[in-house]
């Protein structure tokens, strides 16, 4: 279990504005992902659990290991925190061979036992063949597996994994996930990876911590911030791709609806408990939970929206069409052909894709 | 006429252990510089420059000053080694050390900064004492820009003129290395030496400058 609270503050400078992190959290045994933009202040956040950076104030526990204390003065070095770091381009040592950058981590063990453990991580991660190459002799995956086997063979009591993934291709990053998730099902510490890519969470986190601007903004299993996004920043991080300000014209607990006044329009969305008739908030719909509708016939069904379309661009699992006014959808390739000569565009909003959050003027 | 070969001989002995000395000296300062922030940093690089910027005869009369036999180093020195340091060929060795080591730590220094950061920060958080991290990691991977600043300082310290004159004198058959033996020479008209040792230098420095470059250059 890992218990941070860190405030590190940095003055404007010229090639940029002041910044200052404030960051509490605490994670246990399985992945939590550091999710956020860039800049946000992840891999920062990394270092000063790791040691390589200095907070100005807070507490860093790592199980009962009191890492870094301001008030305590307590600041233990990076080779006395028991973190296991994965760095972004993996730092293998390349004068190294692939063994003996095993045995260079091994080294506080004596000689029999840091052979066995080199041996035995060889084997869990399928390296034997390689242990004798240097860095730049091994292939992409055998590097990444390195510098995790690297990391782990210290038995450290958490794994830190900054941006793992950046700048992989597509089979490398399977290979990547897969071992990953080897790791968290074979060792039980805190995992935290530094990530700014949604899949990534998705594919590994349990839980995901949302950085932004230097500060924790939300916290929780990956679908459930999709799902309710803390504010319009989260879900503009997370990808969603149609959101517009609203009002609340009217809320019906007993029919479980409600209606909301867009700047040229109104929909029928699903209660929101919570939410006060008048109140401005933002609408969050992701661009594939919008669906086309037959222009004519049912033209008078709920929440459907003739739109007119700018453009249509195909994409790796459909098409993605854009509409007047910033409404984005994501259909498959046949629904595209089904509706394309139609002679005018619809977009139905399905009242329970609606998601809202408050804006801030009103939440205060 | 026979050329005495002994300011020759003198000499290499002189610039080896001076190399040796510097490189022992220079790269442990320039591994706290390239390495740590603290307060002073830049004036001990500073002082470690002085030697670069002031006149030989500068810097020996400092040397004088601070070995001689009336300093308390002076004096600790005769009271170990039994005789003073000063006009000795190893006061020239002192000399050519302190004539070397501005660029021996400038040239190590940035050697040891183009290493990059990641290897280090790797090191620390796999265990490794800075001591370890410094032998295992820095210095290997800094090797080649390292083994050319210690040729090119061996160079310097083979060149060093008025800081050695200074501190040890000019006495034929014990302090008087190439250097100055030339001068020696071209002083009291001896052409022939002069020519020989001259070319014998030159050459010697030609070796240096292309081995230093050819390892610099070379990839690993």
């Amino acid at each position: 279990m890992i218990e941070a609270r860190i405030a590190k503050r940095f003055p404007p400078r010229e090639e940029s504005g002041a910044f200052s992190l404030e960051m509490e959290f605490q994670a246990g045994a399985g992945v939590t992902a550091l999710f956020g933009p860039s800049g946000a202040g992840k891999t920062l956040t990394l270092d000063c659990i790791a040691g390589f950076a200095t907070p100005d104030e807070g507490r860093i526990l790592l199980d009962d290991a009191l890492l870094f204390d301001a008030k305590a003065k307590v600041n233990l070095p990076p080779r006395r925190r028991d973190c296991g770091y994965v760095f972004q381009n993996y730092a293998l040592f390349p004068h190294m061979t692939l063994r003996e950058n095993l045995l260079f981590a091994a080294e506080r063990w004596p000689r029999l036992e840091r052979h066995r453990r080199v041996k035995e991580m060889l084997e869990r991660f399928h390296l034997g063949e390689a242990a004798g190459r240097r860095p730049h002799e091994l292939s992409g995956g055998q590097q990444q597996r390195c510098s995790i086997a690297r990391a782990l063979i210290r038995a450290p009591r958490l794994l830190l994994l900054d941006e793992p993934a950046r700048g992989l291709d597509a089979p490398l990053r399977a290979g990547l996930y897969a071992v990953l998730r080897q790791v968290r099902a074979e060792f039980e510490i805190p995992i935290l990876l530094v990530t700014h890519d949604l899949e990534e969470c998705f594919e590994l986190a349990d839980r995901m911590l949302v950085v932004r601007g230097g500060r924790l903004v939300q916290s929780g299993p990956p679908r459930k911030v999709l799902d309710e996004p803390a504010g319009v920043e989260v879900a503009r991080l997370l990808g969603i791709a149609n959101i517009f300000a609203a009002e609340i014209a009217a809320l019906d607990p007993g029919r479980n609806t409600s209606r909301l006044r867009l700047e040229n329009g109104e929909l029928c969305g699903p209660y929101l408990p919570g939410h006060l008739r008048g109140d401005r908030v933002w609408l969050c719909v992701r661009a594939r939970e919008l669906r086309l509708a037959a222009p004519n016939g049912s033209r008078s069904g709920p929440n459907q929206v003739p739109v007119r379309l700018e453009r249509a661009a195909e994409r790796p699992h459909g098409m993605r069409l854009e509409f007047a006014g910033g409404i984005a959808v994501e259909v498959s390739r046949e629904e595209y052909e089904a509706h394309k000569d139609n002679k005018e565009w619809v977009v139905e909003f399905p009242p329970d894709a609606l998601r809202v959050v408050k804006s801030r003027e009103t939440s205060g | 006429m026979t050329i005495d070969w002994f300011p020759l001989w003198l000499s290499l002995r002189v610039a080896s252990l001076a190399t040796l000395i510097s490189l022992a000296a220079g790269l442990w300062i320039a591994w706290v510089l390239a390495n740590y922030h603290f307060r002073g940093k830049e004036l001990l690089d500073a002082v470690v420059t002085l030697p670069l910027v002031l006149p030989p005869t500068v810097l020996g009369y400092y040397l004088l000053v601070v070995l001689g036999r009336m300093s308390p180093l002076g004096r600790l020195y005769e009271s170990v080694v039994g005789q003073p340091l000063v006009f000795t060929w190893q006061a020239a060795v002192v000399a050519s050390t302190v004539h070397a080591l501005p660029l021996l730590v400038k040239m190590a220094r940035a050697a040891l900064e183009s290493v990059p950061h990641s290897y280090e920060k790797a090191a620390r958080n796999l265990g490794a004492s800075e001591w370890r991290v410094f032998w295992r990691v820095s210095l290997p991977l800094a090797r080649r820009a390292v083994g050319a600043a210690a040729v090119l300082a061996f160079a310097r310290s083979l060149g060093d003129f008025g800081a050695t004159l200074m501190v040890a004198g000019n006495i034929p058959g014990r302090t008087q290395t190439a250097a100055v033996a030339i001068y020696d020479a071209v002083e009291s008209g001896n052409t022939l030496v002069a020519r020989v040792l001259v070319l014998i230098i030159s050459a010697l420095g030609i070796a240096v400058a292309y081995f230093a470059n050819r390892l610099e250059h070379r990839k690993a």
